[in-house]
């Protein structure tokens, strides 16, 4: 009933269930036996930024703009490309509708001849 | 109840319809009443709902005539013809049907508390109600004419709900752009209908599919004019650039049925496809058309999404992504749909993976559109920004949005795994490559998400959003019932494809009892 059967294998979620439930008790049992010396409120929980002064709590949130910059960044030929034709312009959807459908008619005479 | 069960095909349509005027005026007793009338209507519905798909699940395909002396006999007594209005469910109407109800169900919740306080209450449930109409009758419509009627009463109420808020700009313009692509696309319906019926002089899907033989090239541009125009209100790349313009300012429960409007495009699109011209055409250039856009989609509207800073927007855009699992899976059903071989060897799972993807995905997204509408109900942006820590105050709305994230990504065990495990593997088989790109997105799709987590819901705790509490509790239960549908699908997929999609796929693949349950007595 829960696993799904197809032409290749079978995918049986509970058995995925039951593996994640033992590989995470493994995983607690070793962290059980780390390092018991982490005292809370130290400074060894204070953060360190190469010596230079830690920004107060809200101004250390990294904003979403700024997150996989250098993805972006990367790829900036590409998100122009992708950008272009996102005008907001409602006539320009209306224009892409007339193409595809043109060409989407074109093929499906030239395949049924 | 024999006799309940037997009208379920039109009591299903015409109660919503009938309840959609009835708001308006129940509306004058008081909130209250408003609100019980419609949960208690809309319960009774859903209560047909499952009813009518136990029923078809056991007996078949349930033809409802109207006006005729017995709902199921479809010709009139010496003609040849179907003449009369008439709904045709079978395993692909109710499977489709099921999902619409839910996904309304759990708005109509979600929504009781998120308009609290606003103006034009009743105008937006009478709007909901003719929204759910139009859907469940586009899905269980067996004739041409319908379905363009269908199509344009979802078109009309989906573009005023998605205006709904006409404080602001911006929805206004996203209902605007609906209506636009709507009116557009429904034109050339109408149009193909009109060549249909100048060939054929019929209007019966079943009938058209019977009397088709050899497509002329009219039947050629006919279909060519529905599957654009199918595309075009699915969202496909690249006629997807309304979708987000307006998924993005639709109110939180309406959204996610939007979202749902378009996937009844998708199944008008797998109807016009398997069952009109199934039969008569060598499907292989359909199907190559159909995973273009289904590729198109997955990997511009992922692209799109991961440089979003509007929460709704980035979810918007992956609503598009995720359209292409779908049309790339059934593409590739379709693509080899007369090879009979590699129709049993993949193209069938491939099928099962894409009309499976669709129940997942509503579900989800539907799921992460009202997270991010909780997000804008209490702190009134939906630029992440501008947010920041707020799983310390939002819990609930913090595990739904996780659950949501995860099963988008497709991560075990979650729904969006199996049946992206289904598109994966039947892919690989018909072309590596595209398994490849299907792979690939849904990694950026894990990163775009992981993105909004991280900007949205940890890090410090914000100033300005000190303050911030948890949403009401019918948002939540709204929210939870979408959660259990999502974890549920996700641990019992061999239940659901056994029970809703395989029965959904035969009826796509194999035509035959659709047409018969019509025409069977014409030679």
């Amino acid at each position: 009933m829960s696993a799904l059967t197809y032409g290749y294998a079978v995918w049986a979620p509970i058995i995925w269930i039951i593996a994640l439930v033992v590989i995470g008790v493994m995983v607690l049992i070793w962290r059980s036996r780390g390092q018991k010396g982490y005292k809370k409120g130290t400074a060894q929980t204070d953060i360190f930024l190469s010596g230079a002064k830690v920004p107060p709590e809200e101004q250390r949130h990294v904003k979403a703009a700024n997150i996989y910059w250098g993805f972006f960044e990367s790829l900036k030929g590409l998100y122009n490309a992708m950008m272009k034709p996102h005008t907001g312009i409602v006539n320009d959807y209306i224009m892409w509708f007339v193409a595809v459908l043109a060409v989407t008619i074109l093929i499906l005479v030239l395949a049924s001849l | 109840m024999d006799s309940l069960i037997y009208h379920s095909p039109a009591l299903i349509v015409a109660l919503p319809l009938v309840a959609a005027f009835a708001i308006p005026l129940i509306s004058r007793a008081g909130y209250r009443a408003r609100n019980t009338f419609s949960l208690v209507i809309f319960g009774f519905i859903t209560f047909l709902v499952a009813a009518l798909a136990v029923d078809v699940h056991s007996v078949g395909i349930r033809v409802y005539t109207f006006g005729a002396t017995a709902a199921e006999l479809a010709l009139p007594g010496g003609y040849m013809v179907p003449v009369r209005i008439m709904f045709e469910v079978d395993g692909m109407s109710i499977f489709m049907g099921i999902i619409i109800t839910i996904v309304t169900l759990a708005a109509l919740i979600y929504s009781l508390h998120f308009l609290k306080g606003q103006t034009g209450q009743a105008r937006f449930y009478s709007l909901m109600m003719l929204l759910y109409t139009g859907m469940m009758g586009l899905a269980f419509t067996g004739d041409m004419f319908n379905l363009f009627v269908f199509l344009e009463v979802a078109s009309i109420a989906g573009a005023g709900l998605a205006a709904y808020r006409t404080n602001m700009a911006d929805a206004l313009e996203g209902g605007f752009k609906y209506i636009v692509i709507s009116a557009v696309s429904a034109l050339l319906v109408l149009f193909a209908i009109g060549i249909l019926y100048s060939q054929y002089n019929v209007l019966s899907i079943a009938a058209i599919a019977h009397y088709m033989q050899t497509p002329t090239t009219l039947d050629m541009i006919a279909l060519g004019l529905l599957g654009g125009a199918f595309v075009m209100k699915l969202a496909g790349v690249p006629l997807h650039m309304w979708a987000p313009d307006t998924y993005t300012v639709a109110p939180a429960g309406t959204t996610p049925m939007i979202l749902a409007a378009s996937y009844t495009s998708m199944y008008a699109l797998y109807r016009v496809t398997f069952t009109l011209y199934g039969r008569h055409i060598d499907t292989a250039a359909i199907g190559w058309i159909v995973i273009v856009v289904g590729v198109l989609s997955m990997f511009i509207g992922v692209m799109m999404a991961v440089h979003q800073t509007d929460i709704k927007r980035m979810m918007a855009y992956h609503a598009i992504s995720q359209g292409g699992y779908m049309l790339l899976g059934v593409g590739v059903g379709l693509a080899v749909l007369a090879n009979p071989v590699a129709l049993a060897s993949y193209g069938r799972d491939a099928i099962n993976g894409g009309v499976f993807h669709i129940i997942n995905h509503v579900f989800y997204k539907a799921l992460l559109f009202m997270t991010a509408e909780a997000i804008f109900f209490r702190i009134g942006t939906r630029d992440t920004n501008k947010m920041g820590g707020l799983a310390r105050n939002m819990k609930w709305t913090a595990v739904f949005y996780i659950i949501g994230a995860l099963a988008i990504s497709g991560i075990p065990p979650f729904n969006g795994f199996a049946s992206k495990l289904l598109i994966y593997e039947t892919v690989l088989k018909f072309n590596p490559v595209l398994a490849v790109i299907a792979m690939f997105v849904s990694l950026v799709t894990l990163a775009s998400f992981a993105k909004v987590f991280y900007s949205a819901f940890t890090g410090p705790e914000m100033p300005a959003y000190r303050e911030v509490r948890e949403v009401p509790k019918s948002m939540i239960i709204g929210m939870a019932i979408l959660a259990a549908c999502v974890i549920f699908f996700g641990i019992f997929p061999g239940l659901i494809v056994d029970n809703l999609v395989a029965p959904a796929t035969e009826a796509l693949i194999n035509q035959t009892p659709y047409i018969n349950a019509v025409m069977g007595a014409v030679p």
